[in-house]
């Protein structure tokens, strides 16, 4: 049940944003991610944005895996 | 943007590198290493996504308490499907609670007696509703963990400032932290580390869960959802248990921060207070769940519509086994046979995201 879904945010009116998730838009709270611009992707649960995504980070973790694949791994943390 | 195939290659690179590593550990310790997904979500992923299938005899991964319908005691079900009983109340609930199986029917009967039940899909959608039908009594079926708690809290602001007087909330909401403990100080089950639920983490932060490392010596690993955030995750609960390193890793960090959501858990506090919370095969765990403060009494549905408890009924069902780890669900006798995700006993097999239900559908052998 804790689950979330990405969504990106169109439009913000106080409150609330219009968000986009895969391809079907609705409204969500904004009250616990005050700090959302428009294009910010978050992750929406039962109705309200939870978190901003990071996309740096996001990218980072695949650019990790892709090392990982081309390396394979010595067995060493990278933390 | 990565290609799905690009995730498919980098997935079963993953999965082969994380083999390899399970293999190096049962060299090393003589055993498989046993790891608890701890949230219903990742029980749910890990079998959809085969990844649990995948590692059979090269990781135990055992499901823990993380689905807040399958750790809600009979009691608490019994009692949320008896408000249906009173006149002039609509019921609102989350989806996963329609067909939960108390002692004497569910929400979904309760319906078709022609009782007033509504699924929704936001606690706010209730506030809305209550403010449509100002003559009805509108009671929220409030159930959830720390990600969902900001959400019910979310739903009392907006009732507080419409002044929504016909709005209340039935509370039975749990808490990650005090479970965790319950199962290491029982040590009913042998763990080499935990999977860490992603969205309670976006909303306590890493530092919530660094308890584990300094207090109990174990290393967990806060994941993601994907295959390739729970692959990502187990390599490196392995690496830390080959190096026998008690860390608390956050490997969610496009989502989860090391504080969490400050503003989340300041709107949790405001209106909420720690509260003994009985679970499911366990009992009453104190300060285990969240409740109202006393001044905001107008919005607790259980001093508003009180409901005298009942003895359950007694079932041969072992869900309160199942959520604590200790035995797997197809050793419940009613497992498939009078239990199925079409004629479901225990909530485990009525969650979408419950480990019976997960088994049934994902892991079953043919």
């Amino acid at each position: 049940m804790c689950v979330g879904v990405p969504a990106k945010v169109l439009h913000i009116e106080s409150f609330s944003a219009l968000v986009d998730v895969m391809g079907s838009q609705m409204n969500v709270g904004i009250i616990f991610v005050p700090e959302v611009k428009i294009g910010d992707y978050v992750i929406v649960h039962a109705g309200q944005a939870m978190s901003i995504i990071d996309e740096q980070y996001a990218q980072e973790s695949l650019e990790e895996w892709r090392k990982l694949v081309d390396a394979r791994s010595d067995g060493s943390l990278n933390t | 943007m990565l290609e799905v195939t690009d995730h498919s290659t980098l997935s079963q690179m993953l999965l082969q590198e994380v083999k390899t590593l399970a293999d190096r550990f049962q060299q090393t310790f003589g055993r498989i290493p046993s790891f608890m997904e701890v949230c219903g979500s990742h029980t749910m992923a890990l079998a959809r996504t085969g990844v649990k299938k995948a590692l059979e005899g090269y990781v135990r991964l055992i499901s823990g308490p993380g689905c807040p319908v399958c750790v809600t005691d009979q009691v608490t079900i019994d009692a949320m499907i008896s408000l249906t009983d009173g006149v002039n109340r609509i019921i609102c609930t989350f989806g996963d609670m329609v067909r939960v199986l108390g002692s004497y029917g569910t929400l979904m009967q309760a319906k078709t007696e022609g009782k007033d039940v509504r699924v929704v899909y936001s606690p706010v959608d209730a506030v809305r509703i209550a403010e449509q039908h100002p003559h009805q009594e509108v009671i929220f079926l409030g159930i959830g963990f720390e990600t969902t708690i900001p959400i019910l809290a979310a739903a009392v602001k907006e009732a507080e400032e419409k002044q929504v007087r016909n709005f209340s909330m039935w509370m039975s909401t749990k808490l990650v932290e005090p479970i965790l403990r319950q199962l290491l100080h029982d040590g009913e089950v042998a763990l080499d580390g935990f999977l860490l639920p992603g969205h309670v983490s976006m909303v306590m932060g890493r530092k919530h869960f660094e308890f584990l490392a300094t207090e109990y010596n174990i290393p967990a690993v806060i994941s993601g959802f994907e295959a390739l955030d729970m692959l990502s995750a187990l390599r490196h609960l392995l690496l830390l248990s080959l190096e026998q390193r008690a860390v608390v890793l956050n490997d969610y960090k496009s989502v989860v921060t090391e504080q969490g959501n400050v503003q989340a858990k300041y709107w949790m506090n405001h209106y909420f207070t720690l509260c003994d919370e009985a679970w499911r095969g366990i009992g009453v765990i104190f300060d285990s769940g969240m409740d109202f403060k006393s001044e905001y009494n107008q919005f607790n549905a259980k001093v508003k519509f009180p409901i005298p408890t009942r003895e359950p009924r007694r079932t041969k069902c072992r869900c309160g086994e199942v959520i604590r780890g200790l035995i797997d669900p197809p050793q419940c006798a009613l497992f498939g046979r009078a239990c199925t995700p079409l004629n479901p006993i225990g909530p485990c097999m009525v969650s979408s995201e419950g480990s019976c239900a997960a088994y049934y559908q994902y892991m079953r052998e043919e």
